[in-house]
């Protein structure tokens, strides 16, 4: 073997700060398209090793953030690939958003110790560290399939092998149709298959849906808590981020502006928002809070509706958006009796009390419920931003397919659609070979003279 | 060592991949001779009487392309001609023909007589000639040694051969032929896995006892397709029309009444069958539901009194056949010629050879077509013509080479069989191939020809005419993206042929992109005009292999360069050679599952093992950082 490169090289980009929040996140890409990658983020190559403070814009010309790009041609670099290296603010959401606009170029997502593994290949690292990075391709691995899996919420899971299965049998159709073009049924025309595309569609909307929701996971959840005046909703956001954030007085309307907390929900980042009380008359310093608490409310993921139980003012829920999912909480239930007397509607209802702490685990509860979520692990975040790339790609070729099919007849075309939808989504299910796709044509059609 | 006897390559066998191999090693210069046990029976089709298919139309035109002779012998001996799959993209078109099979077993010695540095010789070998580990040449029943530095064992269902129908059973590689039996035993004695396989025949009827009045026609295509690139309409004999018929209820009763009488049923056979190509008595128990099953009324040629009834594989016993026979629509008076059966058969582990058929054991020893686990005649063609070559270049020292994945159907098929093995025969499909868009029927020329000129497989004549064509196709291609079609110079004439879709302006050849226009359509455009090569008397076979081929292009332009981009990828994985002498005990890291399939295959690229089963990507990365460890340890 006299080659000194081993193989040719894609572009690969990840973070190369442990994972978690902290005050600098540095992005990092590799390979032969880092310098268009660079006049993309950065609009311009920057000077070669030199720290320059530089916008990050996305392909949009969006601002991602603000932070230091360096950048070190090949082969002067840790891979022996030009790098180019953003130093942007810590927290995940900053991070994701700069690592998914990187992605959209074209840019691969590294695969565990790959960074590690170019520059071993490229001679850059000692002989004796070989042995190291193998052990961590090994283990890496074995994490990331871990965390693939088992770090989704079991819906979010189960919707991508029902996804799977759906992609598995529409491929059965065309590929039986186009091996087996003398068989009595034609399975391009046949109506099974456009009823299979419509269910297969389906799954993927619901997959899309699951993406969103694994896009809140990663930004944290936002939850306005809105209510009358005097309904006890700053005394909600004390008692949950347990010190005195907002001022809590018995006088309607002491929550003037908007007040933020941010809490850990057994690892689910959630932000919560106290809004100034909503009423019919405001004075004029209170019309400025209300305006702006409809603004947040147009910016959360959840509304916490809270109630004063004991009073008997009316519900005014049609002030809400009506697409955004909200928690009824009935506050104050130690000045109550009986819960039953406020289920007058068919919504469902939490009952608390801000004030002894009652309640709080059931609303806790509740919300992690709203959006799916399971306890988290290590190292999920890379695992998601792994499937939110797999998801996009394959659904991308589905609608691709789809349209070959519908508008062009052209099955081939839609095969190979159909295939690269599975490829990608095979990376978080795993491969179907092309033997497994024959073994099941065989044994769903009959097939054969 | 007589001179006479000695050769640089012996092929042993007369099937499919026997002649080809035999004639590629001679086309690329050796001197060849092949032995087989019935000179009148080169080039016999054994099963039915077809060339062609998807997939297996592919590899047929990727024989031609390296100069083969399968799809030239096809072009004078077959008797209906159609191309599968017309509806859906020619990325997945296939062209079939059927043989009349006396023409087409004429044509294959035709070919064989006339080439140079091949002799033929009937004899059966009966024993390899091994000293160490290497073959020296082959000992003949007639008690007769020759001697070649590289032998081609291409022996098909001979090996083993066990015939099979009801309770009766006898050894026999095809009926009225005698199974290689002491040759099986010799090569069982080497050090090779071996296993059973199992395939079937349908009866054949005469031809005169069938009722067609009550079977659906089928013609062949019109126009005609011509399976070489060098062929011509003209070559083609006179052209029958084919019948299609059914199963009845009655033949489903008869069948499930006699099933257990089934060798298959009954546990007589152990081989294990393909899934694709059922018998009858497994159509009907594993598909109760279906009320009837398609036959294939297929003639066997115009002197050939018999009619192969594509559909019906049985080895129920004969009195049953003729009973269930009789119950289909049109054969109610049906005569059986020959009963049908199934046979059992040796066959190799493919996983035994290197990408070039050569076995890792034996040097100079290669296997090709049946005997590796494979099915058909164009698999066996293929093959032969892979291992044949590869023969000649170790017998001239010359480096080896075989086709990839990526550059054929024949790459797919070999690639597959020696990384994966078989566990039932393996029949090529399109969608065994990854890039399924870039092999087509139409390019195997392009793909392969250029190639095969550097092989020496290509003969001045074909070379010439494969210039010609991609010289014509080349320019006609720039003279399209030269012609810009504007609105205001169309006739009414093109305004018609344009429809009301014309609107945002285009070139010719962005014209050609789109789905529903033909290269004969955009050059019907007063606009445009005619090709280059219609002042140049080219033949009108030849113009529609160069529409075809200018119309795919445009149309898959987008999923060509997505193939090609992929390719490129992984080149330098797929041309990486792993050592032979690589200890995968030694590679920290890998899992023990990953170990034992690696040293027990031995892979001889990386791309291979990447496609082993139970080798997975970190595997792969692995596998790298060892080898460059390897490396620098000894450049150190």
């Amino acid at each position: 073997m006299t080659d000194q490169n081993l193989y040719i090289q894609d572009t690969i980009v990840a973070s190369a700060s442990a994972a978690g929040i902290g005050g600098i996140n540095i992005i990092r890409v590799s390979g032969p398209a880092t310098e268009m990658v660079a006049k993309i983020i950065l609009g311009e190559i920057p000077q070669a090793r030199v720290a320059t403070y530089k916008k990050f814009l996305n392909e949009k010309k969006d601002l991602l953030d603000m932070g230091v790009a360096i950048y070190f041609p090949a082969p002067e670099s840790f891979t022996g690939e030009s790098i180019l290296e953003l130093h942007a603010h810590g927290g995940s959401v900053i991070g994701a958003n700069l690592i998914q606009a990187i992605i959209s170029l074209g840019i691969r997502y590294a695969d565990a110790g790959e960074f590690s593994k170019r520059a071993y290949l490229n001679g850059k690292i000692d002989l004796i560290q070989a042995e190291a990075i193998a052990d961590l391709i090994s283990s890496g691995t074995k994490q990331a399939a871990k965390a693939a899996m088992n770090s989704l919420s079991g819906a979010f899971s189960d919707t991508l092998n029902d996804l799977n299965e759906q992609l598995i049998y529409l491929r059965l159709f065309v590929e039986a149709a186009i091996d087996f073009p003398e068989e009595e049924l034609d399975f391009l025309s046949d109506n099974k298959l456009l009823k299979h595309l419509d269910i297969c569609e389906r799954s993927f909307h619901k997959a899309q849906g699951s993406i969103q929701q694994g896009q809140i996971l990663n930004d944290g959840l936002k939850i306005a808590i809105i209510g009358l005046p005097n309904a006890g909703k700053s005394s909600l956001l004390n008692l949950i981020s347990g010190q005195d954030t907002s001022i809590v007085t018995n006088i309607a309307g002491t929550t003037r502006d908007i007040i933020k907390s941010q809490v850990d929900i057994d690892g689910l980042r959630v932000e919560f928002i106290d809004t100034a009380g909503l009423r019919d008359n405001p004075d004029i310093i209170e019309a400025e809070g209300i305006k702006r608490t409809n603004e947040v409310i147009k910016s959360v993921n959840l509304a916490l509706w809270v109630h004063d139980a004991s009073s008997s003012k009316p519900f005014l829920a049609n002030n809400l958006p009506p697409d955004i999912p909200s928690i009824v909480v009935y506050n104050k239930i130690d000045l109550i009796e009986l819960e039953q007397e406020c289920t007058d509607n068919k919504k469902e209802y939490l009952y608390l009390s801000a004030s002894t702490g009652k309640g709080l685990n059931k609303l806790y509860a509740a919300i992690k419920k709203s959006v799916g979520y399971q306890n988290a692990g290590e190292g999920t975040f890379t695992a998601r931003e792994r499937h939110v790339e797999a998801i996009s790609i394959a659904i991308k070729h589905f609608f691709n397919g789809k349209n070959a099919l519908i508008k062009d007849q052209a099955g081939e075309i839609f095969a190979e659609e159909m295939k690269l939808s599975q490829e990608a989504l095979g990376k978080i299910t795993g491969k179907i070979t092309s033997d497994d796709l024959l073994g099941k044509i065989f044994s769903e059609f009959c097939i054969g003279k | 060592m007589q001179a006479d006897k000695t050769f640089d390559v012996i092929v042993i066998g007369g099937g499919h991949a026997g002649t080809e191999a035999a004639l590629a090693s001679a086309r690329a210069g050796a001197s060849t001779l092949l032995v087989t046990h019935k000179l009148s029976t080169l080039g016999q089709m054994s099963c039915n009487p077809a060339i062609g298919g998807i997939g297996k139309g592919h590899l047929t035109k990727e024989v031609d392309a390296l100069g083969g002779a399968m799809a030239r012998a096809i072009d004078s001996a077959g008797i209906q001609f159609r191309t599968l799959n017309a509806s859906k993209g020619p990325a997945v078109r296939a062209t079939r023909a059927q043989a009349d099979r006396e023409l087409y077993r004429a044509a294959i010695q035709k070919i064989l007589k006339e080439q140079k540095n091949l002799a033929l010789h009937e004899d059966s070998v009966e024993d390899l000639l091994i000293i160490g580990n290497k073959i020296t040449g082959v000992q003949t029943k007639n008690n007769d040694n020759f001697y070649a530095r590289c032998v081609v064992l291409t022996t098909g269902t001979f090996l083993g051969g066990k015939i099979l129908r009801g309770q009766y059973s006898e050894q026999g590689g095809r009926v009225g032929d005698a199974p290689a039996n002491k040759l099986a035993a010799h090569i069982r004695s080497l050090p090779f896995k071996v296993n059973r396989l199992k395939t079937g025949t349908p009866p054949r009827l005469h031809k005169t006892s069938l009722n067609y009045e009550l079977m659906a026609s089928q013609p062949g295509d019109i126009p005609r397709p011509v399976f070489s690139y060098l062929g011509r309409r003209e070559e083609h004999p006179k052209q029958l029309v084919c019948h299609i018929t059914k199963t009845t209820e009655k033949t489903h009763d008869i069948i499930r009444q006699e099933i257990h009488q089934s060798p298959m049923f009954s546990g007589l056979i152990k081989g294990v069958g393909p899934r694709y190509c059922p018998s009858i008595e497994d159509k009907v128990v594993r598909f109760a539901d279906k009320a009837s099953h398609q036959i294939f009324v297929e003639p066997e040629g115009h002197n050939s009194d018999e009619i192969y009834p594509n559909g019906i594989s049985t080895s129920l016993p004969e009195s049953i056949q003729i009973d269930f026979v009789r119950s289909i629509i049109g054969f109610e008076n049906a005569i059986i010629t020959q009963p049908g059966y199934a046979i059992e058969y040796d066959f190799l582990d493919p996983r035994d050879l290197k990408l070039t058929l050569e076995t890792k054991q034996i040097e100079g020893l290669f296997f090709a077509g049946q005997i590796n686990g494979t099915t058909g005649y164009e698999e066996a063609a293929a093959q032969g013509l892979v291992a044949g070559l590869n023969a000649q270049r170790k017998a001239h020292e010359q480096d080896p080479w075989h086709p990839l994945r990526q550059n054929s159907y024949m790459g797919v098929m070999i690639d597959d069989l020696t990384t994966r093995g078989v566990t039932e025969p393996y029949r090529m499909f399109t969608s065994r191939a990854e890039h399924r868009l870039l092999l087509r029927e139409d390019n195997a020329d392009k793909r392969l020809t250029p190639i095969g000129h550097k092989l020496n497989l290509i003969n001045d004549f074909r070379w010439q005419s494969f210039n010609q064509k991609m010289d014509a196709a080349e320019k006609e291609g720039s003279r399209l993206q030269s012609i810009f079609i504007r609105k205001k110079d169309l006739t009414s004439a093109d305004t018609k042929i344009l429809g009301t879709d014309y609107k945002k302006e285009s070139t010719a050849a962005a014209l050609l992109c789109r789905p529903s226009f033909t290269h004969q359509m955009v050059t019907s455009l007063s606009v445009v005009g005619a090709a280059e090569w219609t002042q140049n008397n080219l033949d009108s076979e030849l113009i529609e292999q160069l529409q075809l081929q200018l119309e795919t292009k445009a149309k898959y332009a987008g999923y060509i360069e997505r193939q090609e981009r992929e390719i490129i990828k992984h080149a330098k994985q797929e041309a990486l050679i792993l050592p032979t002498d690589l200890d995968y005990e030694s590679i920290s890291g890998l899992s023990n599952e990953a170990r034992q399939r690696l040293q027990a295959t031995l892979p001889e690229t990386l791309g291979q093992a990447s496609r082993m089963e139970g080798i997975t990507p970190a595997a792969i990365s692995l596998l790298l950082i060892h080898l460059k460890k390897r490396y620098l340890d000894k450049t150190a």
